[in-house]
């Protein structure tokens, strides 16, 4: 008995703290995983970007809300050279750091936090680039940013400018990812002079819309809005992250008022979030691709004909219905029509088994038996690999084609499906970093990528297409690069390395009271918008 | 008694050392690699694969990066986990309690229900109670945790909402950690409400992890205590005209709980197990699902250490089970 009324006192207290808030207001997301650390360079995963990037620092520019497009964050402005070579960044003036119990700034953002930022990463030789143990910076690496930049000088106080190896469009795009959130250098000198380097990444200082207050691991995050902040404040005082990994307990706890925004429902739970009527569900196309890959070096599937012909045979409606339930839209490009420069006017490969049968008895295809790879883990871009590769088995079965489906342990799929001569087709996705069509193309298709340690799978090296690619990425001409990747994408379609498969659906279920909150196509939450209604 | 302790003691050495090669060899055995599954999608050149290999020790002979880990753990390191390059052992202390919090909690509900379950069950064999207990005895141990965790929270948190969903405590209160236990914190912040709070979020994950050892100390306290019911002693006890209650209380269950505290004792493996899928579902910060988590990203430091940390404790308690026979049987006592 007596645990029933303490209950209940506890719920009564949470029910009044709900309606009437006394002091301030807290907003609870149901985040779905546990941050890495704070410190946002060294880290990849969104999780972490979520908790770190987005909620306490900025950038030199920013991803407009709910979109890829670029607008000025800490740089007010900027100017690029004629050669696209260098990038002078003008820096907003009076932008304030947070500050915490151990450190109060003396100074206000400035060009040396900006250096700092970069060259802890790029610098072996920086007291930071291994300040704590075993630490890497594997997004400044991966988005080649170490082959990418020259240097970089401070002109004055609010002034940096930025030399390139080489004329790279995507640059800007990279600058507004979180890994190169602006850190305090201010702050490092005085963890540095005090032995706590570490503390950079436990107890982070930004200049972001809150600030960073406390971290139980695997429990609970919680921030407060920063008064100072340079942009416009945030509606609400207190942010708190109740981290909840399973997805039906997420939904459970939005449910039970225990939170107020959820990302990731399981597409099972979708029907059920729809019919609450105390829950709104907002939903984008995700920026994301599912697709297949085969193996354009080796035998038949070297022959763009039979690959088309496969293509021909999968009923991608079925397997969208049965694999996303719903929650996608057939893809035709390996690009998301989120993103710029989709090629609207792309023709599908229409389903057509009959037709894909007598493709293949030309091409003198006779009895082929293949594998088809299903990948052991869950991603938004492929949320049940295993089944896709069942629809594609019976699909394929039509037309005469065998399939074996095999699979591996994740790392050892990431591997092996990069080995050079591998059987099979192999199904993988790719979410964007940047919202630029380059990540995307030249990561998945481009020549470079086609080897060991890129991630071109289906090993398809198109001179033609690889050359445009490069056309475009140095060129700074939005309209021409527009043209540049539609053509690239008419190349893509005509080959057929890849059967592209989906873009899927993303959905943020959320409580009713809940407004402003924004959906980004990158799968970031972020919460400066949001606000309670009363 | 000293000496039975040092001898005890002694031979956790050696047991300890096979498990730190266990340990480490285990997590290395597991296909997949953690510099690729950082790598993701992307995929990492050869070039900086050597290298990250190189700064995490992962190019030498395995034998060497094991007497490496052993002389680090000499010294007391017990290494950095790659994922969040922090100290293994601080991650450990800090998500220990919690465990221990929902591990004894659950065994004393198992204990205090399983163990008179299981001697009413036995004294009145064949009854209703009889069958009705035993039968949900054997349901309760062949029962899937994840699923029964995630009915439990539809029915009580969910339909009836009696229980919190998930988590230690209501995220209203918010005072600092000193023991880690969260029913102690709360009581020591003075915060109104907060132990109620605490110990509300307890009652699920408490009574689902206990589910499976409750339904194990039944059943063998029921068949250790038929056993006993049909010795002489007892029969005599009964004989010489002793009141039931005597007879069962001094002379039978006394012996009987020999082999239940046994039991009771090796639930503590049990436990350690289901609190890997326990505290995945109510998101209790605790080390299953820290093992849960670096075992599927392959961070080698912290399983391989986690683990011993884990087996250590497993086995100090099992030592201190050990010692309490002699509390109850004096035989053991006086040998």
């Amino acid at each position: 008995m007596s645990i029933f009324s303490t209950r209940f006192l506890a719920a009564s207290a949470l029910a009044l703290m709900a309606a009437a808030p006394l002091h301030a207001k807290t907003f609870v997301y149901c985040s779905e995983g546990s941050p890495e650390g704070f410190d946002p360079a060294p880290y990849t995963s969104g999780t972490t970007f979520d908790a770190s990037g987005h909620a306490i620092y900025n950038r030199l520019v920013q991803f407009k809300p709910g979109s890829t497009e670029i607008e000025p964050a800490l740089a007010e402005s900027w100017d690029v050279s004629e050669d696209g070579l260098t990038y002078t960044f003008h820096l907003r003036k009076g932008v304030k750091f947070h500050s915490n119990d151990k450190f109060t700034p003396s100074r206000d953002f400035n060009a040396d936090d900006v250096i700092f930022t970069f060259n802890r990463q790029a610098k072996a030789d920086d007291p930071w680039h291994a300040y704590i143990a075993g630490v890497t910076y594997e997004y400044y690496s991966s988005m080649e940013m170490d082959k990418l930049i020259k240097s970089i000088e401070k002109v004055d106080d609010n002034t940096v400018k930025f030399t390139l190896n080489s004329p790279e469009a995507p640059f800007l795009a990279n600058v507004a990812m979180p890994f190169v959130s602006v850190v305090s250098k201010e702050y490092a000198d005085t963890l540095q002079a005090a032995g706590t380097m570490e503390d950079l990444n436990n107890a982070p200082i930004g200049t972001g819309p809150f600030k960073f207050v406390a971290y139980q691991k695997d429990a609970v995050i919680r921030y407060q809005k920063n008064a100072d902040y340079w942009g416009e404040a945030p509606k609400i005082d207190d942010l708190v992250f109740a981290i909840t990994p399973d997805a039906s307990v997420r939904l459970q706890k939005l449910k039970a008022g225990e939170c107020h925004l959820m990302p990731y429902p399981a597409p099972a739970d979708l029907a059920d979030i729809k019919a609450d009527t105390n829950l709104k569900l907002d939903e984008q196309a995700g920026l994301n691709v599912g697709y297949l890959a085969y193996n354009t070096t080796v035998a038949p599937f070297d022959k763009p004909e039979v690959r088309k012909a496969l293509n021909m045979a999968m009923d991608k409606k079925a397997l969208i219905d049965a694999v996303y339930q719903g929650n996608a839209e057939v893809a035709k490009n390996p690009i998301p029509p989120t993103m710029w420069s989709y090629s609207a006017a792309t023709e599908d490969e229409k389903y057509d088994p009959e037709a894909a049968k007598k493709m293949l008895e030309d091409a003198g295809v006779k009895d082929l038996s293949m594998e088809v790879w299903a990948m052991p883990v869950q991603r938004p871009y492929m949320p049940n690999a295993r089944r896709a590769a069942e629809i594609i088995q019976s699909d394929f079965a039509k037309v005469g084609v065998k399939v074996e489906i095999v699979s591996y342990e994740w790392g050892e799929y990431l591997k092996k499906s990069m080995e050079a001569g591998r059987k099979g087709a192999v199904i993988l996705g790719w979410t964007g970093d940047n919202g630029d069509p380059d990540n995307f193309l030249s990561v998945l298709l481009s020549c470079a990528a086609a080897k060991e340690g890129g991630a071109n799978r289906a090993f398809w090296c198109n001179e033609e297409f690889s050359a445009l690619l490069a056309k475009a990425k140095a060129s700074s001409n939005h309209e021409e690069r527009v043209k540049l990747y539609e053509e690239a994408q008419a190349i893509f379609k005509d080959q057929a390395p890849w059967a592209t498969l989906a873009h899927s659906t993303q959905y943020v279920p959320m409580a009713k009271n809940v407004t402003g909150f924004v959906q980004s196509p990158l799968g970031d939450y972020t919460f400066e918008t949001v606000d309670l209604a009363e | 008694m000293l000496r039975f302790i040092l001898s005890k003691l002694l031979y956790l050495i050696p047991t300890m050392l096979g498990i730190t090669l266990v340990a480490f060899s285990f997590i290395r055995l597991l296909p997949g690699d953690p510099v690729l599954l950082m790598a993701g999608e992307r995929g990492v050149s050869p070039e900086r694969y050597a290298e990250i290999s190189a700064q995490l020790g992962y190019d030498k002979p395995l034998w060497q990066q094991y007497f490496t880990y052993l002389g680090d753990l000499m010294h007391g390191d017990l290494g950095h986990s790659i994922v969040t390059k922090k100290p293994v052992l601080a991650e450990f202390l800090a998500l220990f309690p919690a465990t221990v919090e929902l591990a004894i909690v659950a065994i004393i509900i198992a204990t205090v229900i399983g163990v008179p379950v299981g001697v009413i069950a036995a004294i009145k064999r064949g009854s209703w109670f009889d069958q009705i207990s035993m039968t949900g005895a054997l349901i309760g141990f062949s029962m899937p945790i994840f699923w029964w965790g995630l009915l439990l929270i539809i029915f009580f948190s969910g339909i009836l909402q009696w229980t919190p969903v998930s988590g230690r405590i209501s995220l209203m209160y918010f005072f600092p950690q000193v023991t880690g236990f969260m029913l102690i914190d709360s009581l020591i912040s003075g915060q109104k409400g907060a132990f109620g709070s605490a110990l509300s979020h307890l009652i699920l994950p408490s009574i689902v992890l206990a589910t499976i050892p409750l339904a194990v100390i039944a059943r063998q306290t029921r068949s250790a205590m038929l056993e006993v019911m049909g010795e002489d002693y007892v029969r005599t006890a009964k004989a010489k005209g002793l009141s039931l209650g005597r007879v069962i209380g001094v002379h039978a269950l006394r012996n009987a709980m020999i082999p239940v505290i046994t039991t009771i004792g090796l639930q503590i493996g049990v436990l350690m197990a289901g609190a890997i899928l326990t505290e995945t579902i109510f998101s209790w910060p605790g080390i299953g699902k820290w093992m849960i988590d670096s075992i599927s990203r392959r961070d080698y430091p912290v399983v391989q250490s986690g683990l011993l940390l884990i087996a250590g404790i497993v086995m100090i308690v099992n030592l201190l089970v050990d010692l309490t026979y002699g509390l109850i049987n004096p035989r053991i006592r006086h040998k």
